[in-house]
């Protein structure tokens, strides 16, 4: 492990604005964005649509230009010095990057002569990534004829032609089986330990979860937490369910259980059922349901849940990612 | 913003990036091989649009009336080239909504090609098969009463290139901006070409038009590009007919670029 603090991050913004105008209407879609992202770290930005990760990452790539503030990525601003930061990532958009009256090697080819990749390099590089990514069989067909899975598999692979120093994807996983999703993982994991710096936003929690060294929660077009995955759940604490004989038990065990836990928690009782959320509250459950006993109100059931990061995200925006994936998706489409 | 230090294993990169500088003209050729690829790989519909233009001819050049001077041959299949550039060169922005809706429009914005390049690449894919069915109208029409004269054909082959890229260019434009919308674009599209077609003078002499008329013809570049053409294919130079079309041509073509690189800008 390295420290690196004297090193320049790859990733950086400063007050990172952009403004939308809708007719008279404008929308603040990102506000004052500051961030710092170092080579080799992986980063899922997690957010309800609208949130304004779809426009970060839009600047980011250099397809709009800030309202205002700065960004750098690869060492270029990504105003003044556009095709440096062009070359130096790669991106997987939310839709498909070859054209359906394409044929995937030959996209595979164009993307390589963007790139000024000469072409014994570039036949080698798509071969490789064919392989790679399962798609031999589909490269000579044309894009319309392949089926979802296969098209996102040849997005990813077209992101990640020139080798870029980091890597861009958005929403990657949309569309993919379990199979592919779990290789799709393993070729993100590869390029993280080669030291690619990765940045993807994504609806599958238990992706960011299982992927990602940094979870940055955007809503409103602001940071609202970053932090690793594990710490903000940690900071959330587990959630412990105790089920009571009467309602009159689990009221008094509710007040012995804030006078004996420590940390910030959060007691709530409904009916027979007490909800406690604390720090460890694994840890502390079993001494807990002993003391609840000695004191005369035995728990008669309990639940321990350690917290998911849908939990962490449900906690910071009072908002469940799912459900508010299904239900604003009209407001990302007018805001993008 | 938080202050934070994850401790990010820093790895140093095995691979180095593979991307490289390119010029303007490698993007274009990037381009327009892109644009080509699926259509050479099915020569069928290509070998279609090469016969369209000699059915028009075909139907219409029968109709022509006998002249004094010269024949109405050599009047008329100039305009018919410049034609068949307007038709195919509008035509550049309607693949482009395809691409914009499923994505990979956007990928090519993030690509290292500079905007330009995309919109010259893409209205060349346009101006290509225009002169290869300019080639095919000459071969048909020069056994008949047309007097081929290379020279001047191949300066004007120059002239209605650059002047396809700018409507390629203009085509493209009025795309990005119809964004996922076909029906805005084929609908501006059709209301711009026919007055731009008939005003230019291509089917008919617009020598006996009211004043208004005329006035219209003369602010359409298209006129001029057409003049320069029908001195040109005559094998004549006359110095101000045929820098007037270049200046026409050369004009829409940087306006062409221009705005659709604006537009690009403003809608990605």
């Amino acid at each position: 492990m390295t420290n690196h603090t004297n090193q320049r991050p790859v990733i950086r913004t400063e007050a990172l604005t952009r403004h939308f105008t809708r007719g008279k209407k404008t929308v603040e879609a990102v506000r004052g964005l500051d961030l710092e992202i170092h080579q080799g770290e992986l980063v899922a930005f997690l957010g309800p649509n609208g949130a304004g990760k779809s426009t970060t990452l839009r600047m980011l790539t250099t397809l709009i230009p800030p309202t205002s503030g700065t960004a750098e990525v690869a060492g270029h601003d990504v105003v003044r010095s556009r095709a440096a930061v062009r070359r130096s990532i790669g991106y997987v958009g939310q839709g498909n990057a070859a054209a359906f009256v394409q044929r995937g090697r030959d996209e595979l080819m164009s993307q390589a002569r963007a790139h000024g990749i000469p072409r014994a390099a570039a036949k080698a590089r798509i071969d490789e990534l064919l392989s790679a990514f399962d798609l031999q069989e589909y490269a000579d067909r044309p894009v319309q004829t392949l089926s979802g899975g296969q098209r996102r598999r040849l997005d990813i692979a077209i992101g990640l032609l020139n080798h870029p120093e980091v890597l861009f994807l958005d929403e990657p996983s949309t569309g993919l089986d379990p199979q592919n999703r779990a290789n799709l993982q393993e070729q993100i994991r590869r390029l993280h330990e080669d030291g690619t710096t990765i940045v993807l936003t994504t609806h599958y929690l238990e992706e960011a979860d299982a992927l990602a060294g940094r979870v940055i929660v955007v809503d409103h077009g602001v940071v609202i937490a970053d932090d690793t995955a594990s710490r903000l759940k940690e900071k959330l604490g587990d959630l412990v369910l105790l089920g009571f004989g009467t309602e009159a038990d689990a009221t008094t065990a509710a007040t012995r259980a804030e006078s004996v836990l420590s940390g910030p928690t959060l007691i709530e009782r409904a009916g027979t059922q007490v909800s406690i959320r604390t720090p460890r509250g694994a840890d502390s459950a079993p001494a807990l349901a002993i003391d609840l006993a000695a004191h005369g109100t035995p728990a008669i059931r309990m639940e321990v849940h350690s917290p998911t990061l849908d939990d962490v995200f449900l906690d910071l925006t009072g908002r469940s990612l799912r459900e508010s994936a299904d239900s604003t998706t009209q407001t990302e489409g007018a805001a993008a | 913003m938080t202050t934070l230090t994850v401790p990010a294993t820093r790895v140093r990169r095995t691979t180095q990036p593979l991307s490289k500088p390119t010029g303007f003209l490698t993007d274009t050729w990037t381009v327009l091989v892109r644009e080509l690829t699926p259509k050479l790989r099915q020569p069928a519909s290509m070998l279609f649009a090469m016969v369209q233009p000699l059915v028009f001819l075909g139907l219409f050049a029968p109709l022509l009336p006998a002249v004094e001077n010269g024949s109405a041959l050599q009047w008329f299949v100039p305009g018919i080239v410049v034609m068949t550039a307007l038709m195919g060169a509008s035509m550049t922005g309607a693949d482009l909504t395809a691409e914009i809706r499923s994505g990979s429009h956007e990928r090519l914005l993030v690509s290292p090609l500079s905007r330009p390049s995309l919109l010259v690449g893409r209205a060349l894919k346009e101006v290509v098969p225009v002169l290869f069915q300019a080639a095919v109208i000459l071969v048909v029409v020069t056994p008949f009463s047309f007097d081929l004269h290379l020279g001047g054909v191949l300066v004007g082959a120059v002239i209605v290139s650059l002047f396809a890229i700018g409507l390629g260019a203009f085509s493209f434009a009025l795309a990005t901006a119809a964004k996922e919308q076909d029906w805005i674009f084929w609908t501006v599209q059709q209301m711009l070409i026919f007055p731009l077609l008939l005003l230019s003078g291509v089917l008919l002499p617009l020598d006996g038009a009211p004043g208004w008329l005329t006035f219209l013809s003369d602010i359409n570049p298209m006129t001029y590009v057409v003049e320069a053409e029908r001195a040109l294919f005559a094998g004549e130079f006359p110095a101000d007919v045929v820098i007037s079309g270049f200046v026409a041509a050369a004009v829409v073509a940087a306006a062409g670029v221009l705005v659709g690189v604006r537009t690009m800008e403003r809608s990605s």
